[in-house]
């Protein structure tokens, strides 16, 4: 395995350092070594802050997604670890403002720890906070086991949401009310076609044979539900749909927002004719696309593979989904 | 040897904290064949820092305050589930029981007792799970039976019932981390977490041992 990093040195320092540097109008330099990502000009006004975060090597998630109209700021741990809660601390605690700390973040157990410790002590220390867990893989667990499945892509949709509901200036409660709603309207599943390396391990993340593919397949290689051969692009993404449409049961009618995510080396041509054939099915079903997107956001080193989201818009989030945001890797025009 | 000063049981922790970052390599190792192979590198992390905060401590700090600091330093510099479970198993059980200036059975096994409860709570395994639980109860159960006065006697029997729990896990199949994805594949592998709860207690009853 080929892999571009300096042996030794600190892999999630050094790439955050070039990350900010390049998007220096954007982001602060590092504080004090943090491997943490964070907002240089904060909207005037006191807001509810956004703070998401999560392990390294999931780029350009989660510190791609600091931006305006979006998280305030991203708190980065090791290759695949969550980040420990000092940092989560130290980053919150020098954020301006006093209306509170809203966390997103994806439910995996190490996430899940640091940030409730996290949380104990700035509440400790007289800071507001409350958390989103995303579990959008409905591949991951029976839907009435909900709180056990995975964060992955539909992270995107719950932070494009929450980052506006903060911009907008509401009240903690309510901020916290439309992001669980964005939450438990948004849901993903994919696919895996090759397997992602560790930094360092130089080790596929799973073994998947060469003419193999794995429907359900989480980020770091968690089992799926069906390993298959490899097929066309039509017909992988008809039985992604049919998964996702008996989780979510839309109703004619209804108007929802695609991504259409790839996990790494899958092309943007790929995932392309994925959307093209994604977005047949379901207008087919009469339902209306509001907004899509094709892009490579939630990813895992070099893995191969895609997932697809829904997010399943009323009208109260859809005022907050057309509202303008903007981070080098995620952007949407003002469409209110 | 039914009580250690408070300055023997910083020495104890030191001895704990250097047994497990000597075992990098090992649990690198153990780790890699199940889990992200990560585990060592967060223990080493977490035991440098434990080190450094152990040592920064003036003379006076009690046997409580010595638990704590080093539970802290883990939980606050290793992220990952095993920074908040490790962290916990040292900081829990000693912000739970009564200060201490001396190291007694009275406090050692009441301590862990308490912090093997927070472990179970907060990070939602049960035994045979293949986690860390797996090793601290059988040496929090070893240590209650015994009801004896004697630390030797007590981390010795922590120590041998660590160690079989660890041996147990290569039966179960994985529930938590990234181990559990592989499921029944995990089973015939050691879990890591286990081991570095083995090698504390190991490191322990050694210092006791040579008083």
């Amino acid at each position: 395995m080929k892999k571009i990093y300096n042996p030794g040195e600190n892999i999630v320092l050094q790439q955050l350092e070039g990350f900010v540097d390049a998007y220096s109008s954007l982001y602060a330099p590092l504080r004090d070594g943090r491997t943490s990502v964070v907002l240089k000009n904060h909207r005037s006004g006191d807001k509810v802050r956004l703070i998401v975060g999560g392990g390294s090597g999931h780029e350009p998630l989660f510190p791609g997604l600091v931006g305006y109209g979006l998280a305030d700021a991203a708190v980065c741990g090791n290759v695949f670890a969550a980040p420990n809660p000092q940092l989560i601390y130290d980053t919150v605690m020098d954020l301006p403002g006093s209306a509170g700390v809203l966390f997103v973040y994806g439910n995996y157990a190490g996430d899940n720890l640091n940030f409730d410790v996290a949380e104990e002590m700035l509440e400790d220390a007289g800071v507001a906070c409350a958390h989103v867990r995303v579990w959008d893989d409905c591949a991951s667990a029976p839907r009435d086991g909900i709180q056990d499945r995975r964060g992955i892509a539909g992270d995107v949709f719950v932070i494009k949401i929450a980052g506006a509901a903060c911009d907008a200036g509401l009240p903690m409660e309510e901020v916290l009310r439309i992001t669980e709603k964005a939450r438990d309207r948004t849901a993903s599943i994919g696919l895996a076609t090759s397997p992602g390396s560790i930094p360092g391990l130089d080790r596929p993340t799973f073994e998947l044979g060469e003419t193999e593919i794995e429907y359900g397949m989480g980020l770091h290689g968690e089992p799926g539900i069906e390993r298959t051969v490899m097929q066309s692009a039509d017909a992988l993404t008809e039985r992604l749909y049919r998964e996702l449409k008996a989780e979510v049961r839309p109703l004619p009618g209804e108007r929802f927002s695609v991504l259409v995510n790839g996990l790494g080396s899958t092309t943007l041509l790929e995932l392309n004719i994925v959307y093209r054939k994604f977005a047949q099915l379901v207008r087919g079903d009469g339902l209306t696309i509001h907004d899509g997107c094709i892009d490579r956001i939630c990813t895992c080193q070099e893995m191969g593979g895609f997932s697809v989201s829904l997010l399943r818009l009323d009208d109260e989030l859809l005022k907050y989904y057309d509202a303008p945001c903007y981070s080098p890797y995620y952007a949407k025009e003002d469409r209110r | 040897m039914n009580a250690l000063s408070a300055a023997q049981t910083k020495e104890m922790l030191l001895a704990a904290a250097q047994a497990v970052i000597e075992s990098k390599p090992l649990l690198t190792e153990i780790d890699s064949k199940i889990g992200d192979g990560d585990h060592g590198i967060g223990m080493e992390t977490g035991m440098r820092k434990a080190g450094e905060a152990l040592r920064a401590l003036p003379e006076s700090a009690s046997v409580n305050t010595l638990f704590k600091t080093m539970g802290r330093a883990m939980m606050m510099s290793m992220g990952g589930a095993s920074g908040v479970i490790f962290g916990t198993l040292f900081q829990a059980g000693a912000k739970a029981v009564p200060e201490a200036e001396t190291l007694e059975a009275g406090t050692l096994v009441p301590l862990f007792r308490r912090s093997l409860e927070a472990v179970k709570t907060r990070g939602g395994a049960q035994p045979g799970d293949k986690t860390m639980v797996d090793a601290l109860e059988p040496a929090v159960l070893a240590m209650e039976a015994l009801d004896s006065k004697d630390l030797c006697q007590l981390l010795a029997a922590a120590s041998s019932a660590a160690a079989e729990g660890v041996e147990n896990t290569k039966r179960y199949a994985a529930k938590f981390g990234r181990a559990k994805s592989l499921m029944e594949r995990s089973i015939g592998h050691q879990d890591a977490g286990a081991t570095s709860v083995q090698i504390i207690f190991e490191a322990m009853h050694a210092y006791v041992t040579k008083q």
